[in-house]
């Protein structure tokens, strides 16, 4: 079984947390910290497994991670799991993040969590491995992308305009201006 | 109307979405927290709107403040309305955040049931498939219950992106409600076969957990698995499949056999390294059963594999290698141990998780030479550590292999100690407990090293002001506890008293924890007695006297006035106490010896078995009716409750009992077993040398004074490291030193066999001596306890019986006072060699240096015991021969027999057959001199016979004699050994023998000969060899073993008695006993397999015999007949 799935960057900030095992969330962020101490300070070319998480299960809990750029894919398993495939899962993982972004990046999983979670439930469900051929996952992934799309509609359009414009004067908007301010006057028309 | 909807629609255009939220976090970095509570009353404004899409938005939001740590429970119904959507987007957005906020104690998870089995049953697959995720996150029983049989239809779904989802939901639903895998199992187990191999897969992973759990039910697939996983090319589905067979093979070892093709194939052909480790360890885990008939893979395939991951370069598969071989070691070291260099090799790596697997297989990598040297790189690591997890597990790794097997890898306790005062260096370490518990152990029981910790402990005291700052908190001032302690305890030791019992008593002790401080009063008035007993001696330690009860009238008022009542309780006796001595004082009263008094004897360690083994006084029965239990009940109440009273203690008692014996003969076949395949265990049946007997004989023996250019007192705090220098160069001195003197021994005379056969070889690892004549001192046992060593033996245990036996037979021999001059000159010029040795006994030392073995009163039986283990296949036999003098002419030879009390010398010897060599058999003979007369130049002749003969020198003709290699001053025995050839081994035979000596007394000196005969039975070609009733049946099933019987009347004996007779004069092992009946088991020199039924009827005994050579037997059977035909 897969207790628990981070992803989190060089600083430890959380990208996607899944549990499957019930934690509170202030226990979900100390094992964040805890597990993101762990694995900083190891080196890029040491093995990827870690004993000695103490909040997340005992001693038949390990940590299987890898370190891509920026990113840290911890997974926490129980010695059901083989070492060596989930280390292969994770990469199949993030191959299927890069298929579904085209070239993901950080950026990605900061602005679209909800679609990477969409996409780690077609790897896993429920802590076990739900399918691990690649294909397979992107064009479930992709069927469902479509549904939503289809289903957006006209109520969708005008939000993806709104969005497509303020994303195109990002890059303009100097960082300590709060872009969430600028819509709130619009609507504030006398009402009749 | 129209423009408030229109405005409602603007509104949302502009409300802000997901990447808003993220976005505009990032650019409030300086007031997060506050930016955040902001955007969550926005996010309360708008799931207060009736708009799905704007919910959806928020609930979007709030999945992503859940990450955060945010606790969205509040917004827990808006979820589920979200869900509750007839759109795909927003239902998987209500999903979403469901599986991420909702648990067991959410309420309104009842609400959604309905909701949810619509979904599972929408026509949409990808509703289905939506509702199932997010179900397998939070269901809860009651939703397991109500929705079982929704998901059990839903896998015969028509499309495998169903099927597979809902077989894995299954595996949750059992988790939930049980009930449900009875019904549903059939349908999981027809998945197995499903033609989507995800479908498959998922199958086979929720039976894999599911096998996991409880194995036992799942062997029954067994077969349908073994289908698999020859057909499958999945690699997930055979590495759970093999993963389930690993769990499966250790209940059934027949499986283990039929999975040496199939394993071996998948291991020769895969690529795939998770595949192969997985194997590997299933190979493992069906060798640690299976034994030898098991899997073929041979175990050392797997070690080169293990070793081959090992030498990975992927440091991933390195730590797995690591793994894998820890498996094995638990089971068959050896393998292992071969790979030495590799492992502490593994030790330097960079890698912390590589280095604590390293240091797991460590412990079994340990021997004498190389401890210290691993301890040394392991206190550098320490040292270098930065992480507490990692330095605790070294700390705790550092005394784990240190105090393993009852210290048996210390040379050099001073070298120990140093270690342990190192470690109390440590900041934050969790394990100050620890390190004290082995100061006091070693402290108690190693009485040479008490000096030296003492002394290293009083400046532990003295710095521990700079110490408990820091580490009060942590937990190290435990030292503190143990340092105090052995100061007090050991306080003739000190070598300033007045200086430790200060600083005992500064004011800064009394922030320690409660119980320490205790120890420091309790201790502190030990000291103040060793104080008053150095006053005794002199005006100028009069002074310091007065001093010291001057201090103590200041210091102690501080721990009178403790929080802690047993601080405070010590603290004021003690108080009270030196004022009254104080007044005493002042009257010139002494008092010293009164004060020492309170704090006389030893404490010794009490064996944890000690209680277990405090014999029951003869005649007591604890189950006997102190009053008799009212016999005419009156009422019908109190009728009942006397039945009750009446079978209670009986009935229990009686299964108890029957259980026990079937269940202890079981786990001490079980022993055995790991006790042969544990490296830490001296091989052999019988039990380790260790017992009560061995405190007393401790005592006597003379504690030698090892050569100087070893410091015992080193001032200041010692550094283990020094000693690693100073040992390298003792054992090089050692070295030297053995060879002169062997020499020297050479020229003086030749010695034993034994003696010989270790000189011309390298040092080997008994060779090593410990530094200091260090006794340990065995753990206390009651007095006449019962002798046995083996905690967990029954009273019926017929090798009871003969371990009492041995030590009768030869307590029985007259207990030899001086030991003779040769003897003594033999101690004294290796006195460490010998004594050591002998004190070691526990610790696995040799007893070669032992000059004999049969005249050491009490200890002889454990000398015995000993030298079986250490030469294993060695075995002896308990035949005496007794001889007298010559005058009278007359023989007699005694078998098994007590000595009885002659007048010369007195041969008693022991023939001993050597499984090695089927060939060859060890005489050794005991010559006591019993006469007032100084005897010399003895020599021993036999005259061979065709089938034995007396192994002489080369170059000596058939019929010289072989000189005696001491003389024997009257009183005084002492051994030779001589090796015979024997050819056959079914006869019994006698052989004759002459022995010449020159008496030497007042008169003159006269020229005596003396014969005896040597009585080669055909028991004392037989070793005692344990065999497992499974063997044995096959043994008797095999058509070459020749059956024979005797039957022996009026034997008097209980049935024990008369097992444990048969077992201890005839080298026989019960391989199995039922009632009057046993089963026995014994092997000669050359590979004889002899069976022995016993049957016990009133007195008489039927004896049915089985072996493969019939002469053998009938004279086997002659032999026992004669054993009870002379009792």
């Amino acid at each position: 079984m897969i207790k628990a799935i981070l992803i989190f960057n060089n600083h430890g900030k959380p990208r996607l947390i899944r549990f499957y095992q019930y934690f509170a969330e202030d226990m979900q962020q100390q094992i964040i910290r805890e597990t993101f101490h762990l694995v900083s300070k190891r080196d890029d070319n040491v093995c990827n497994f870690l004993e000695g998480g103490s909040l997340i299960g005992g001693s038949d809990y390990k940590l299987i991670y890898r370190h891509y750029a920026t990113l840290y894919f911890v997974f926490c398993v129980d010695s059901s799991e083989s070492e060596l495939g989930i280390l292969d899962l994770i990469q199949v993982f993030v191959e299927t993040l890069d298929k579904c972004f085209e070239n993901v990046c950080e950026l990605d999983l900061i602005f679209h969590m909800d679609k990477v979670h969409y996409i780690l439930q077609e790897v896993v469900m429920g802590g076990m491995v739900l399918e691990t051929n690649m294909n397979e996952i992107v064009a479930q992934v992709d069927v469902q992308n479509r549904m939503e799309k289809s289903e957006g509609g006209l109520s969708a359009a005008p939000a993806r305009a709104v969005s497509a414009v303020k994303n195109m004067n990002l890059p303009e908007i100097p960082r300590n201006i709060n872009i969430g301010d600028i819509n709130i006057k619009v609507p504030s028309l006398s009402p009749f | 109307m129209a423009l408030k909807k229109v405005k409602g629609s603007i509104d949302r255009i502009f409300d802000k979405n997901l990447q808003d939220l993220v976005r505009g976090i990032r650019n409030h970095k300086d007031d997060e927290a506050k930016y955040i509570s902001t955007c969550i009353d926005e996010i309360k404004q708008e799931l207060k709107q009736e708009n799905i899409s704007v919910k959806a938005n928020a609930v979007c939001k709030l999945t992503y403040l859940q990450m955060l740590g945010y606790d969205i429970s509040w917004a827990a119904f808006n979820i589920v309305e979200v869900m509750s959507s007839s759109k795909f987007t927003y239902k998987r957005m209500g999903y979403l955040a469901a599986s991420q906020s909702f648990h067991d104690g959410t309420d309104v998870i009842m609400l959604t049931t309905n909701q949810i089995r619509k979904d599972l049953n929408s026509p949409n697959q990808y509703d289905t498939g939506v509702a199932l995720t997010g179900l397998s996150c939070f269901v809860t029983p009651d939703l397991s219950r109500d929705l079982a049989n929704d998901i059990m239809t839903l896998m015969s779904h028509t499309k495998p992106y169903i099927r597979k989802k809902a077989v894995l939901i299954m595996y949750k639903v059992f988790l939930k409600y049980p009930e449900s895998l009875r019904p549903a199992f059939p349908r999981l187990k027809e998945k197995l076969d499903d033609p989507d191999p995800g479908v498959q897969s998922a199958a086979v992973n929720v039976i894999c957990e599911l096998a996991r759990r409880n194995p036992k039910n799942y062997l029954s697939l067994a077969p349908l698995f073994f289908k698999l996983m020859t057909s499958s090319t999945n690699n997930w589905v055979l590495i759970k499949i093999i993963k389930l067979f690993g769990a499966l093979t250790p209940l059934e070892p027949r499986l283990g056999k039929k999975l040496i093709e199939p394993l071996t194939n998948l291991i020769h052909s895969t690529s795939a390294m998770s595949l192969l480790y997985e194997c590997v360890n299933t190979v493992i885990a069906g060798r640690t059963v299976s034994g030898s008939s098991g899997l073929c893979v041979g175990l050392s395939v797997c070690a080169s594999l293990c070793v081959r991951l090992c030498f990975s370069l992927s440091p991933s598969v390195k730590y797995l290698g690591l793994l894998a071989m820890s498996k094995i070691l638990k089971t068959h070291p050896k393998s292992v141990q071969s790979h030495k260099d590799l492992i502490l090799q593994c030790l330097d790596d960079k890698d912390e998780s590589i280095r604590l697997r390293a240091l797991d297989l460590l412990y079994g990598m340990v021997s004498k030479k190389n401890l210290m040297e691993i301890v040394k790189k392991l206190m550098l690591h320490v040292d270098k550590a930065e992480g507490t997890t990692y330095r605790d597990e070294l700390l705790t790794k550092i005394i784990d292999i240190c105090s393993q097997s009852n210290y048996q890898y210390i040379t050099n306790f001073e070298w120990y100690i140093s270690i342990l005062v190192e470690l109390t260096r440590l900041e934050g370490t969790r394990h100050g407990h620890l390190i004290a518990s082995q100061m006091l152990d070693v402290a108690v029981r190693v009485k040479a090293i008490r000096g030296f910790a003492v002394s290293q402990m009083a400046l532990l005291l003295d710095s521990a002001p700079l110490l408990s700052g820091n580490m009060q908190r942590k937990g190290i001032c435990e030292v503190l506890y143990a340092a105090a302690w052995i100061c007090g305890e050991f306080s003739e030791y000190l070598e300033d008293p007045v200086q430790t019992l200060e600083a005992m008593l500064r004011p800064k002790v009394s922030t320690l924890p409660g119980h320490i401080q205790a120890v420091y009063v309790q201790n502190a008035a030990k000291l103040f007695a060793a104080v008053l007993r150095n006053g005794q001696q002199g005006s100028q330690e009069g002074a310091a006297v007065q001093e010291t009860i001057q201090l103590l009238t200041d210091q102690l008022p501080i721990f009178v006035q403790s929080a802690d009542l047993e601080v405070q309780e010590r603290a004021s006796c003690f108080l009270q106490l030196v004022k009254y001595i104080q007044k005493l004082q002042q009257k010139d009263v002494d008092v010293g010896e009164e004060v020492t008094a309170l704090f006389a004897g030893e404490l010794n360690p009490v064996a944890p078995k000690a209680q277990k083994k405090v014999p029951v006084p003869e005649g007591l029965d604890l189950d006997a009716w102190i009053n008799d239990p009212p016999s005419e009940p009156e009422s019908e109440d109190e009728k009942s409750k006397s039945a009750f009273a009446e079978e209670e203690p009986q009935q229990p008692r009686q299964r108890h009992r029957e259980v026990d014996e079937k269940e202890l003969a079981r786990r001490r076949e079980e022993r055995k077993q790991e006790q042969a395949n544990n490296p830490f265990y001296i091989k052999g049946s019988t039990p380790a040398p260790k017992g009560y007997q061995d405190t007393m004989g401790v005592e006597h023996i003379p504690v030698v004074q090892i050569d100087l250019s070893v410091p015992l007192k080193v001032p200041g705090m010692a550094t283990s490291d020094k000693y690693v220098k100073i040992e390298e160069e003792r054992r090089k001195r050692d070295r030297a030193e053995k060879g002169k003197k062997k020499e020297k021994k050479k020229k003086r005379e030749k010695r034993s066999r034994g003696d010989r056969r270790n000189e011309s070889g390298p040092e080997s690892e008994e060779d090593i001596r410990p530094a200091q004549t260090v006794d340990i001192v065995t753990e206390e046992m009651p007095e006449n306890a019962l002798p046995s060593d083996d905690e967990d033996r029954d009273p019926n245990d017929p090798y009871r019986e003969a371990v009492v036996a041995t030590s009768k037979s030869t307590t029985e021999e007259p207990a030899d006072p001086g030991q003779g001059s040769d003897t003594e000159d033999a101690v004294s010029s290796f006195p460490l060699r010998c004594f050591p040795d002998v004190l070691l006994g526990p610790l696995g030392v040799t007893a070669r240096d032992l000059p004999a073995m049969h005249f050491m009163p009490q200890k002889s039986s454990k000398h015995k015991k000993k030298k079986q283990k250490k030469e294993k296949e060695e075995k002896e036999k308990k035949k005496k021969k007794q001889h007298r003098v010559p005058n009278q002419e007359e023989e007699e030879s005694v078998q098994n027999g007590t000595v009885e009390e002659e007048e010369d010398p007195l041969p008693v010897c022991d023939v001993q057959g050597n499984l090695q060599d089927s060939s060859r058999v060890v005489v050794s003979v005991i010559f006591e001199n019993k006469s007032s007369s100084f005897l010399k130049s003895m020599e021993f002749n036999v005259l061979d016979s065709l089938n034995a003969k007396l192994q002489r020198p080369e170059g000596a003709g058939p019929h010289d004699s072989l000189s005696v290699p001491f003389q024997l001053p009257p009183g005084v025995s002492n051994e030779a050994r001589f090796v015979f050839s024997v050819q056959s081994i079914v006869m019994p035979q006698k052989l004759k023998g002459t022995l010449t000596f020159i008496v030497k007394s007042d008169d003159g000196s006269s020229h005596e000969k003396l014969d005896f005969k040597l009585h080669f039975t055909c028991t004392s070609y037989l070793t005692t060899t344990p065999c497992y009733s499974d063997a044995y049946a096959k043994l008797l099933e095999s058509a070459d073993m020749k059956g024979s019987s005797a039957r022996l009347q009026g034997v008097g004996l209980p049935f024990q008695h008369l097992l444990a007779k048969i077992c201890f004069h005839h080298h026989f092992s019960v391989v199995e006993k039922i009632n009057s009946c046993a089963s026995l088991y014994s092997r000669s020199i050359q590979g004889h397999h002899i069976c022995l039924l016993v049957k016990y009827t009133d007195q008489t005994v039927t004896i049915d015999a089985k072996c493969d050579e019939s002469s053998l037997l009938g004279n086997l059977l002659d032999e026992i007949k004669l054993t009870f035909s002379q009792s």
